[in-house]
This record gives structure tokens, sequence and C-alpha cells, in this order.
């Protein structure tokens, strides 16, 4: 592995544990965290739960960086945080693969 | 130093206006004292008829009884009368002689019965005559009712409201009873001619005789009443005379006391006398603005504006005159009447509608687009909307027959003028229509838009149609087209037969290629589901079916539940299962400890509250596949007993249901499909308002409905059809889906396609035994041999992790 791994920055295993276009949880420590797949190939890192009625984010539908809460059907950016459909947004988490495939978040 | 307040009148009008001073804290600026004529507490006058004839204790109608007016530190001179009163020392003087002061007074005299002059009212001693009586006090009540059972008949002078109802109290006394009325009409100031004499019809059935244009000269008898002596001549024999002409205003003391009177007591808006501002009026015996009431509303109106303004309350307060909408009964007949009686002006709009034989009469008066006067005789289900637009001056809709019934649904306009800001029009997510006028106001001016922002419609969704009206009213016709609602799903630009030919064209299998072909390569997550849908339906076994496209449902084959378990759904063919089948159920609801078993609508049973990563194990577990209860397919097939137990099922409703079932389960459709068949025309199992249903009529016949629904639209089904056999429902409901999943527009449920393409339409080509119908047939067969069991997946999942929900850490 070629990244400085800091306290904050966490490895989440191979991407092909997500199926693609799906997203999945993860606990790290206390926090649990939703981490999707995109058909383009990026990785996105939420929070995991929606503000509106705390539907499980990682069941959600997602095309391109719009994620859609499988619950009520509220809408964020899943790069950015921000809703789109509804009036709360999301916290966000830098995550990325590395060259092996692997899957990384900083939280 | 509290103040002192003589009130003269202890009737409905004084006694209400005492409550409203205490209710503004009167009592700690005033010591009250109240003088009554009658030896009692103060009752409602208006439920006399009710003591008369017999359905109310007297004890039932008084307002406030004596104990009241202790409680309350009112001083009560029950059954005194005041004799005189001193403005210039400001004194009341009683009929014993006694003396008050006062520093406010408030005369609530009231009024007393009319006597039109006429002979013979007296006897010859000078004394009332036997079997005369008027009706307007509670005593009256007693006298009456102590004097009809020894009497053969009565008769009542007078047809105004009074009058009637004293009729009507008669009636209980088992005399005959003649109704003697001086007018063209009976009730001529709330009813027109028309009114009146449909009232005087259904009167006379009721056993009352009605006599109108007679006026009474004298009364006939020597010892007693022997009978009427009209002016024109004729006579009428009865032995007893009841008379409710009206009221008379009791300004005798006040008029000798100096003020101003015309017709009754004149007073200013504050209701004060025009002549001294420490004598307040109220009541009937007050003239405001040239009008003189005999009604309660008024009344009320009249002491609170006298009680706020006596009180300091609000100085400002003053009273504007009343209008006078009443809606009462009269025998038992439903009345309301309001302002006019007939037009005034030649340009006055006049409605009408009559229909005598049930009583029933309706009339507007339509002034310049605003109510001036209605009439509601017989059927008043519409007088409360009426009362409000003449009370509010309402400009009424153009379309003036919804004001007088409820036929179909009112025209938009009018409804939306009418309904309150407040009125909450999405009830999903509690959406009012202020909310969707102000974000319209804000710039949104399509329905998308408008429901995305304000989440209107974005629940059930069958407020759509309300929001969509709501953004053409606001927008007044410049509604921003929005050319999505013509598309089959948002992300794709095209209808459904556009998007439909091109996906065969360009072989297209996958949902991502859809996109990429079709859309410019962008996702969008909201047309995903419908695609995948399509795509099913195009291919069938052929499609590419890439799970993400789906709802967490249709990925993991179970209901999502609001806090992210699951519902675990078995199908149970028709509703009829097996001990054995019941047994493995509770088995595994029992291993799971499954926190709720719940039989379901559609006659199966719910397993609720699962954790995904239990899912594939309790289906094993259970041995029986998937119910659909989670997707946009064919659901289920509710069954009634049919002709094998029920002693009226002409048809076998269970054998037919189980059979569609096996059949067309798991059927991939635009939206879900709920249907049901039934043994007989009794429909128990409520095949009418079913996607689809059939029911078993006599001489071994099916009917088919389609189009039905129960839910969020309530829809009763068009019969598509009648057949001879249940392998020709099978046949013709598997042509229908199949039309339906080939042309419904995504969560379209087939009450709205049914509706949107017509049922001869679709007679047309579901009955067609040619090509279009063969077509049908092979395509359904081609789509149901497809069919798999999504719960064996349980074996071999679809994707890596597919019921997992968090993935563990790796460990390095």
């Amino acid at each position: 592995m070629n990244q400085v791994i800091t306290k904050e920055t966490q490895c989440l295993g191979s991407l092909d544990r997500i199926p693609v276009g799906e997203g999945r949880q993860f606990r790290i420590g206390d926090t649990t965290i939703a981490v999707f797949r995109s058909r383009e190939g990026n990785v996105y890192a939420t929070q995991a739960e929606c503000p509106h009625r705390q539907g499980r984010l990682a069941d959600g539908l997602n095309g391109g960086t719009t994620l859609v809460c499988p619950l009520h059907g509220w809408k964020f950016n899943m790069a950015t945080g921000e809703a789109l459909l509804g009036d709360c947004a999301i916290k966000t988490y830098r995550a990325w693969t590395d060259d092996a495939g692997d899957i990384w978040v900083e939280l | 130093m509290k103040q002192k307040l003589v009130v003269v009148g202890n009737g409905m009008a004084g006694a209400r206006t005492v409550e409203e001073i205490l209710a503004r804290d009167g009592a700690a600026q005033f010591d009250i004292t109240m003088f009554g004529d009658e030896p009692y507490g103060n009752y409602n006058r208006i439920l006399l008829s009710n003591v008369l004839n017999g359905t109310q204790d007297p004890r039932d109608i008084f307002l406030n009884p004596l104990e009241w007016y202790s409680e309350h530190g009112i001083e009560l001179r029950a059954g005194q009368r005041v004799a005189s009163i001193d403005r210039a020392n400001k004194t009341v003087t009683a009929a014993d002689s006694s003396q008050l002061s006062y520093d406010k007074l408030i005369i609530a005299t009231g009024s007393r019965p009319f006597i039109p002059p006429m002979q013979g009212l007296k006897g010859e001693d000078g004394e009332d005559k036997p079997g005369v009586f008027a009706f307007r006090t509670l005593d009256d009540c007693h006298k009456i009712a102590g004097y009809a059972v020894k009497c053969r008949r009565a008769a009542v002078i007078g047809g105004g409201l009074l009058g009637l109802e004293a009729a009507r109290g008669l009636l209980n006394y088992g005399v005959e009873v003649h109704v003697v009325h001086l007018a063209g009409h009976l009730m001529e100031a709330q009813l027109d001619a028309e009114a009146g004499a449909i009232l005087r019809r259904t009167m006379e059935r009721m056993g009352v005789h009605i006599h109108l244009e007679k006026a009474t000269t004298d009364v006939l008898g020597e010892e007693g009443v022997t009978g009427l002596q009209f002016k024109d001549g004729e006579t009428l024999d009865c032995d007893m005379v009841v008379i409710s002409t009206g009221i008379k205003p009791n300004v005798e003391i006040a008029r000798e006391c100096g003020l101003t009177v015309e017709r009754a007591v004149v007073v200013d808006d504050q209701m004060r006398s025009v002549d001294d501002n420490d004598v307040y009026v109220v009541g009937e015996c007050a003239q405001h603005d040239g009008r003189v009431y005999g009604l309660v509303a008024p009344l009320w109106e009249q002491g609170q504006a006298l009680a706020d303004h006596i009180t300091g309350k609000n100085p400002h307060a003053a009273y504007r005159g009343s209008k006078i909408a009443t809606k009462l009964k009269v025998m038992g007949v439903e009345l309301a009447s309001m302002g006019l009686v007939n037009p005034a002006k030649d340009t006055d709009e006049v409605v009408r509608f009559a229909e005598p034989n049930r009583g029933i009469y309706k009339k507007l008066i339509i002034r310049d687009g605003i109510l001036h006067g209605a009439i509601l005789l017989g059927d008043t289900s519409k007088a409360a909307h009426l009362m409000q637009c003449f009370d509010r001056s309402t400009p009424l809709p153009e379309e003036r027959v919804s004001l007088l019934f409820d036929i179909g649904a009112p025209t938009v306009g009018s409804t939306m003028i009418e309904m309150p800001e407040s009125t909450q029009v999405c009830n999903c997510n509690g959406v009012s229509k202020g909310a969707i006028r102000k974000c319209i106001e804000g710039g949104k001016r399509s329905l998308r838009s408008v429901c995305e922002a304000t989440r209107a419609g974005m629940g059930c969704g069958s407020c759509k149609p309300l929001v969509q009206e709501i953004v053409e009213w606001v927008c007044e016709g410049q509604v921003e087209e929005d050319p999505s609602i013509h598309y089959y799903v948002p992300g794709v630009p095209m209808s459904k037969p556009d998007l439909i030919a091109t996906i065969r064209e360009h072989g297209l299998r996958s949902v991502s290629s859809v996109f990429r072909q079709l859309a410019g390569g962008v996702e969008d997550p909201g047309s995903k589901m419908g695609l995948a849908s399509l795509l099913k339906t195009i291919w069938g076994a052929e499609y590419d079916d890439e799970r993400d496209s789906r709802f967490i449902n249709d990925r993991v084959h179970a209901n999502i539940q609001k806090d992210g378990t699951f519902s675990v759904v078995p199908r149970i063919y028709g509703g009829v299962t097996t001990p054995d089948d019941l047994r493995k159920i509770a088995d595994v609801a029992d291993k799971y400890a499954v926190p709720m078993v719940k039989i379901t609508g559609g006659q199966r049973i719910d397993l609720l509250g699962v954790n995904k990563e239990d899912l594939p194990s309790m289906w094993r577990d259970l041995g029986m596949p998937s119910g659909h209860a989670y997707a946009k397919s064919f659901r289920t097939c509710k069954t009634c007993v049919g002709s094998e137990f029920c002693r009226f099922g002409v048809g076998d409703s269970t054998a037919l249901g189980i059979a569609i079932e096996r059949r067309f389960q798991g059927l991939e459709s635009p939206g879900k499909m709920k249907l049901a068949t039934a043994g007989c025309p009794r429909n128990c199992s409520e095949a009418t308002v079913k996607d689809l249903g059939a029911i078993a009529v006599e001489g071994g016949k099916w009917e088919i409905y389609v189009g039905g629904g129960a839910g969020a639209h309530v829809r009763k089904g068009d019969l598509m059809c009648v057949v001879e056999s249940q392998d020709e429902v099978i046949q013709y409901m598997g042509r229908f889906m199949q039309y339906y999943r080939e042309n419904g527009k995504y969560l379209e449920r087939t009450y709205g396609f049914v509706e949107r393409i017509g049922i001869e339409r679709i007679r047309e080509i579901v009955l067609d035994n040619g090509e279009l119908g063969h077509r049908l047939d092979t395509a359904i067969q081609a789509a149901v041999e497809s069919y798999q069991d999504p719960w064996q997946e349980s074996e071999v999942p679809a994707t890596a992790s597919q019921f997992v929900s968090t993935l563990p850490m790796v460990t390095a």
C-alpha cells in the first residue's frame, strides 16, 4: 500500500464488496457510515441515516451523484451532502479507491 | 366603589347580556339587579313548543335556574315588574313602589304577543273568554295543554313560525287542528308563495287544516269558545283558539320615561338609547338602524356589543345590524331562510328548483354575483354553505347549480376560492393550500416543481390532481408546460410507445444501456425502477437485470418498514391454506422471534419486523414461494368460498382465484395489481373494487371487471365482458394485464389507466379474437413462462452481500 495511513483514514476493503451501483453500511468505531459504488466507478461516503426519519441511506437508489432515501424519497447529492429534495443536508466523508481497488474513507 | 347596574327584563336578551357582561369580568365593576315579570329564572322561549307538544320537560328549557343568579351575586327580583323609570334621578320604581337607583340601566323588556283587533276575546264578565290563549310564555303552554285535552277542535290564528309550532304541539293532544292565516301563504316572512304552498301540502298531509286569507273578526261563543267568524262571512267551529300573530315590543315603560320610540326603542351602534348614554336597550324591544329583530342570533350579537361597551372592554365596540339567516324545523320539516324572500330589483337573478311531491323547494336570489336571499325547504343540506356565502357576501361561482346540489365535483374556480388557505391538500406530508400557493407565487409554475418544492403529492400521490388545479388556478393559465409529464420516466425524454420502439430497435436490454443511449449517459435514480419494470416486460427472460436499478424491496424481495426492517409474506394461493403451511409459518415466526404476525387485507399472513440478514434463511425454512407483497406486480387474488361451501355460490371462485394466482404470480406491471374473484353477485370478496375482478353469475357465467380500486382512490371497476368459463376469465384477464403492462405509465394504477384509455377502447383490443388478441395471448404466455420465484435467491444470491446491511470491517 502506498497510502499514508493516518488515524482518521480507514480502509474498507475491496470495491467488489459493494455490488455495482449499490451502497452498504460500514461501522467504524462508534460511527456508522453509508458507502456507495457508482456505475461510473466513483465511491461516495455519507452519514448512514436520513435526517428525515432515519431511513437507511445505503438501501437507497442512486444515479450520478444523486442519492434517494428508500423511506420517503428525500434526495441528496452524495458528493457534497446538499439536499436536493427535503430541507436538511447530510454529512459526507472523503472516499476514494486506491490502485489495488481498495476503498478508503477519511473520517 | 362598584357601579349599580339595573336590568329591566329577565328574558333571553336580558339574561344573555348579563352573561356576556360577567364573561368580561363585569362582576368586579357592577352590582347587578335584574327584574323579571315571570316568577322563574330564565328559559329558552324557542323551545316552548316542545314543552307544549310534550317532547321536553319544562325544567329542561331553563337557561339559568334561580341558583345561577345567587352564585353570580346577582339580585333577581323575579315576578316583579318595573313600573317606571326616572331618568333625571336615575332610579327605577317597582310595582310594589320600592325604588332602586342605578348608574347604568339596561332595558330588555322584550315583546308580547300581538293580538289583532277582534270581537269576543273577552267574556261578558270582562275576563278572557275561556278557550282563548296566547302562545308566548311557559304559563301559556301549561294552560293550552290543560285545556286542549278537553277539546275536539282547535284553531290557531297565525300561520307564522310560532303558530305552526303551536299547531304541531296541539296535534299531540288528539285535537283536530286548523290554522287560520291572514296572508296568502304560510310563513311569509321566511317563504315565498311557492314554498309556502309546498309547506301547506306537507302540513295537510300531517293532518293540519290550513285556511289562508282569513281575517278573523269575532271569537264566537258565550261561556266559552264555539267558533271563529271571518271577515268574508264564513265561520269555523272550534272549542279553543290559540293566537300567535306576531309580537309587539314592550316599549311603554321606555316611552313613559321620554326615550325615543318608533316601532321599538331607538338605539345607536352601542345599543344605547339615542337620548341617554346611561340607558342601554337590547333584544326585541330595541330598534337598530330601522330594524327590530325577533330572532336569537341578532340578540346574541347585540348583547356582545353592549357588554364590550358597558364594561369598557372595547370602548369602540359597535353593533352593525344582523343578517338574518335561520335554519329550523317546522313540524319536522327542514327549513332554511335568509335575506330576501322575493327579488327586489328587476336585475336580481333567481335560481329555483321545486319538487313539490317530496316537499322540496330551493331558491336563490342573487344580485351582482352575491347571495341576497335563499329559501331551502325540505332539504337543507346546502344551508351551511349558503349561510356562509350570505353572511360574508362571498362572490358566488358561475355555475349556480352547485350551490343547490352536490352534483359531481364542484368547478375548479369555485373550489379554489372557497378552499381556506389552511386546508390540508396533501394528507401524506401535511401541505396546506396556502403553502402551495406561496410556492407557486414564489416562482414555481409546474406541477412537478411545486410538488418537489413543497413535498405535496410525494406520498401516495392521490392529491396530485388537486395540486395541479391549484397550480392552474394560481398561475391563471401561465402554467409552465412540464414536458416530462408525457415521458414514461422523467429521465428519458420519450413517451412510452416511442421508448418501447427505440429500446426494441437498439436492442437495449439493461437500464444502464438505456441511460447511455437515450439519456446522454445521465443516470437518473428516479427513472431506474420504471425502466427496469419496462425492460423486464419487453424482454422477459432476455432482460439484463442490473440489481442496482431496483428499489430496495425488489433487491431483497421484501417490503421495507419504517425502522429499516422488512416484512415477509409467503404466497397463499387464493387465500386457501393448510394446517401444514400454517404450522410452518408459526414455527418460522417463533424461530426468528418475529415481532408481529398479521393477517393482511389480501388474505395472507405477514411476518413483520424481520432483519434483512434473516430473510434468506426464513424463506428456506418456510419453503413457500414469495407473495410479492413488495413489488409493482401481480399481488394476490382474494376469493370468497364460492360454490364449494357457500350456500349461495354459483361459481367456484376459490378454484378460479387459485388458478389465476398460480398463473400470474409475480408478473411485473406498471402499478401493483390486486385481484378478487366472487362466487356470486353478493360479491363478498369485493371484486368490483379490484384492479381486475371476476364475479360468478347464474348460468355458469363470469363477469370480468377492470380498473377498480379502493385505496388512495376509490373507483368501481368497469364491466369489461361476461364470459362462459373459468378458462376464458383467465384468458381475457391475461390480455388486459398485458395491454396494461405495455401501455400503462409507470406507477399508473389500472383505475387511472382504464379511465385514460376508456373501457370501449379496451374492449376493442382485449376482446378482439383476431390478431390483436392473439398477440396479447402470446406475450402474456411468454411473461408467465419467464416467472421465477425470487425467494430461490436464498440459495443463490444475485449479488455479493445481497442481504447484508452492514459489511464487516476488514482486518489488516
